[in-house]
This record gives C-alpha cells, sequence and structure tokens, in this order.
C-alpha cells in the first residue's frame, strides 16, 4: 500500500479535495494523510466503496491536542549596515499548533492492508472546533468520536449522538487537553514529590495554613 | 463463665454460651457480599470465589446481587468519580449490620491513577471502611485474609454498652450523603464526618532525600 497512490487516487476521484501527506519521521515511517474537513466525508465514502484497496474497517479513533507553541530560528543573512554589507542574525519568529486534531486508522479486511493514517484539524481550539463525523461511513466510530468529544472538546456535526462517553453529562471540562487544571484535591499525599508535590504546596499555601495545623485537628 | 469452666463443661457434653457470642458467631459466619466489581481488583475476588481459593468455606457462598440482602461490600477496583455517587448509594441501600472492604490501592487511595482527572481518592472519603487491603491487585489470599479480619471485628463486638457497633446506636447515620457529579468535581469531595485529612508535613518534603522529616 502506498500513501502517495492512494493520495492520487483520491484527487482523480474527489474534486476539490485538497490532501496533505505529513511525514512521520520514526522508524515505522507510518505518513499519514492530512484532509480538509470540507471534503472529508466524500473522501471517506471514497476509500470505503471506491479505492483499492477498500478500506472497509476503521479500527481506531482518537485525538491529539495541539496547544499554540512558538518557534523562534536564527538565520543569518546579510544586510546594509550603514552602507556596509554585514552578516546579520536574524531571529524569525513562527507559530504552530493551536488546532485538534482527529486522527483515524483505517483497514481494509478484504485486502489485508493498512494502517491508513487519516487526520482532520480543526480551525483553532476554542470555537471552531466542528469537524464532520465519519460515523456515518464507518459505525465502528460512533463510540470513539463521542470519546475524542469527551475528552478533547471536538464537535462531530453529522454524529447520530453525540454525547459524552465516559465523563458525567454536567462535567464541563475536556481532560485530555494540555491547559486542563485538574481540581485542587492536593490535601493528603503521602509520598508527595515532583508535580504532585508542587501541587500539594499550592494547596496549602492557597488555604494559608500549614499543613501540620491542618493534620492535627 | 470463665473459659475453663465453658471448656469443662463442652466436654461433659453441656454447650454454655451468651447470647452475644451465638448472635455474633451467626453474623459473622455468614456474611454475604454484594455482587459487584469495579475493575481488576475485581477479578482477583471473582478468583477468590472459586473452587481454588473458596470463600464460601467461610460463610460467604452467595454474592447477592441486590444491596437489600447483602452484609459486605467489597470495593473491588478503581473507583471513578462517575461511579463513586453509585456506590454510596449502593451502600445506604444496604441493610445493618453492613460492612465494607476497601480492596486494592485503588479503591483505598486512588492508587496508580491517584492524579487522575476520573478517579475518586479513595472510597472512605464518602463511606466507611472497616478493612483495608493493599495491593494492586491484592492476592486472592489477601482478601482471605481481610475476610477473617472482618470475621474477628464482629466476632469482638459489644452488643451492649457504649462501645457497641454503629447498628445497635439508633442515633448514629447508617446512611452517608451521596456526592453529586458537578461541573468539575465530585460535590462534596469528601464527608468531613467520616473522613479527615491525614497528618501530612508538607513543609519538609522533597528537602532531604526521602522526602520525609
Ligand atoms: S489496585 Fe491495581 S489491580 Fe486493583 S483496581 Fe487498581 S489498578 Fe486494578
Amino acid at each position: 500500500m502506498n500513501l502517495e497512490e492512494i493520495k492520487s487516487q483520491i484527487e482523480a476521484n474527489v474534486p476539490g479535495c485538497s490532501l496533505e501527506i505529513l511525514p512521520n519521521g520514526s522508524p515505522s515511517g507510518q505518513h499519514s494523510l492530512l484532509v480538509d474537513k470540507e471534503h472529508a466525508l466524500t473522501v471517506a465514502s471514497f476509500l470505503r466503496d471506491g479505492a483499492s484497496p477498500r478500506f472497509d474497517y476503521c479500527s481506531n479513533v482518537t485525538g491529539v491536542d495541539w496547544p499554540l507553541k512558538e518557534i523562534s530560528t536564527k538565520q543569518k543573512t546579510k544586510k546594509l549596515v550603514d552602507g556596509v554589507e554585514k552578516d546579520v542574525e536574524e531571529v524569525i519568529k513562527t507559530t504552530t499548533g493551536n488546532y485538534l486534531e482527529v486522527v483515524y486508522h483505517l483497514f481494509s479486511l478484504e485486502d489485508r492492508q493498512g494502517p491508513l493514517v487519516l487526520r482532520m484539524r480543526t480551525e483553532d481550539r476554542a470555537e471552531r472546533v466542528h469537524l464532520p463525523s465519519l460515523t456515518p461511513v464507518w459505525r465502528s466510530a460512533d463510540f470513539q468520536e463521542r470519546e475524542v468529544y469527551d475528552l478533547f472538546g471536538v464537535l462531530f456535526d453529522g454524529h447520530p449522538d453525540l454525547r459524552r462517553l465516559l465523563m458525567w453529562d454536567s462535567f464541563t471540562d475536556f481532560p485530555m487537553r494540555k491547559d486542563y487544571v485538574d481540581p485542587d484535591d492536593y490535601e493528603y499525599e503521602p509520598t508527595a514529590h515532583d508535580e504532585v508535590l508542587k501541587r500539594t504546596q499550592a494547596h496549602y499555601a492557597a488555604q494559608g495554613e500549614p499543613s501540620e495545623a491542618e493534620g492535627a485537628r | 463463665m470463665d473459659e475453663q469452666l465453658k471448656n469443662e463443661l463442652r466436654r461433659q457434653g453441656v454447650v454454655a454460651t451468651t447470647l452475644q457470642e451465638l448472635y455474633n458467631w451467626g453474623r459473622k459466619s455468614s456474611i454475604w457480599p454484594l455482587n459487584f466489581g469495579l475493575a481488576c481488583c475485581a477479578i482477583e475476588m471473582i478468583a477468590t470465589t472459586m473452587a481454588r481459593y473458596d470463600l464460601a468455606r467461610f460463610g460467604a457462598e452467595v454474592f447477592r446481587p441486590s444491596p437489600r440482602q447483602a452484609d459486605l461490600m467489597i470495593v473491588a477496583g478503581t473507583v471513578t468519580k462517575k461511579m463513586a455517587p453509585q456506590v454510596v448509594r449502593l451502600y445506604n441501600q444496604m441493610a445493618e449490620p453492613k460492612y465494607v472492604i476497601s480492596m486494592g490501592a485503588c479503591a483505598i487511595s486512588g492508587g496508580p491513577f491517584k492524579q487522575g482527572y476520573n478517579v475518586l481518592k479513595g472510597i472512605d472519603r464518602y463511606i466507611p471502611v472497616d478493612v483495608y487491603i493493599p495491593g494492586c491487585p491484592p492476592r486472592p489470599e489477601a482478601l482471605l485474609d481481610a475476610f477473617l479480619m472482618l470475621q474477628r471485628k464482629i466476632d469482638e463486638q459489644q452488643l451492649t454498652g457504649p462501645d457497641r457497633p454503629r447498628h445497635l446506636q439508633a442515633e448514629l447515620p447508617s446512611e452517608f450523603t451521596v456526592p453529586e457529579c458537578s461541573e468539575h468535581d465530585l460535590t462534596p469531595t469528601r464527608n468531613d464526618a467520616i473522613w479527615q485529612v491525614p497528618l501530612v508535613n508538607i513543609s519538609n518534603a522533597g528537602k532531604n532525600e526521602s522526602g520525609r522529616d
């Protein structure tokens, strides 16, 4: 199974879609296909029904949170300073991230091929977190998309039953996002160290009383 | 009556006993646990009831599927915050006298998931626990040991006097607050009447190698 080949198959059959191959630098080299959300549903149905091999099984759906990240790189350029050409180091700042990503692992049971890794990205992490649901194409995505909604807060349009799955209904946070802050219940940590120790100290500092007094009742 | 005389009489075919002994013997010999498990520890609990370890030898032959018929709640496994209200509610529905065994690191304190976003840091924050079994998971022998420990505890209970067990003191509660799932956490996060923060000296933690003072 060749990702390039599948990409050109899709491009030939789904006009207007924009696809991108995201390389994976690890030894496994499991590259993935980034699909634009406008055409994702058509691409998915094509992958299931028209492509060769036909991807008739979606084994896994998961999410990734990419918070906004600033990357500064240094670059040497030549510039005219007071009429003299000099080498100047410039710091170029770029940002990446600031989106939520949903990853689908597709297999072809018919031809015993796979996985094909399909990705979709939301526009940002706050308001525009809508993505098309692929549950109409692969029923097995149903609960997993609900889980991605539950833990990451991606809203799947066209999902038949988008409710929380693991957390309770009145819960308002999305615990797998990187900026999730868990409740401050660090009052008793018998073997506190590292992060937990910091949280425990912060807990007692916020209470304004030494921990001994707390325990001595 | 003193022990020696009792034994002597028993040798002659006369059994002398007290109401308290009989009552406690009856209770301790037929503790029926509630039939529910929450996570991996439940597998060990199930193993304990099967032929190899055979919990039935000690009077717990039937795991009752209804809290109304159960005497013992074995909290076997991870109590998620979503599950905690149901566990407390089941406990409230059990008839007195009732006992709780907190089985495994998770039920005691949250265990490996203590800092998780959805795990309760110990069921003893909401209901009183009689016996704790450490381990992840505890072996069936450990559960048997806890069971025997509970039987010893029941055997020693006085039916009269100020130390009599909770179910014989009308003014003590037999139901406890069921926490509610709210926006970020359970409310309340603990029942202060039964769980107080144990002594922690956090100001010294992390300062020397052992992390203790
Ligand atoms: S204590 Fe260990 S074995 Fe028991 S429920 Fe927790 S993780 Fe599973």
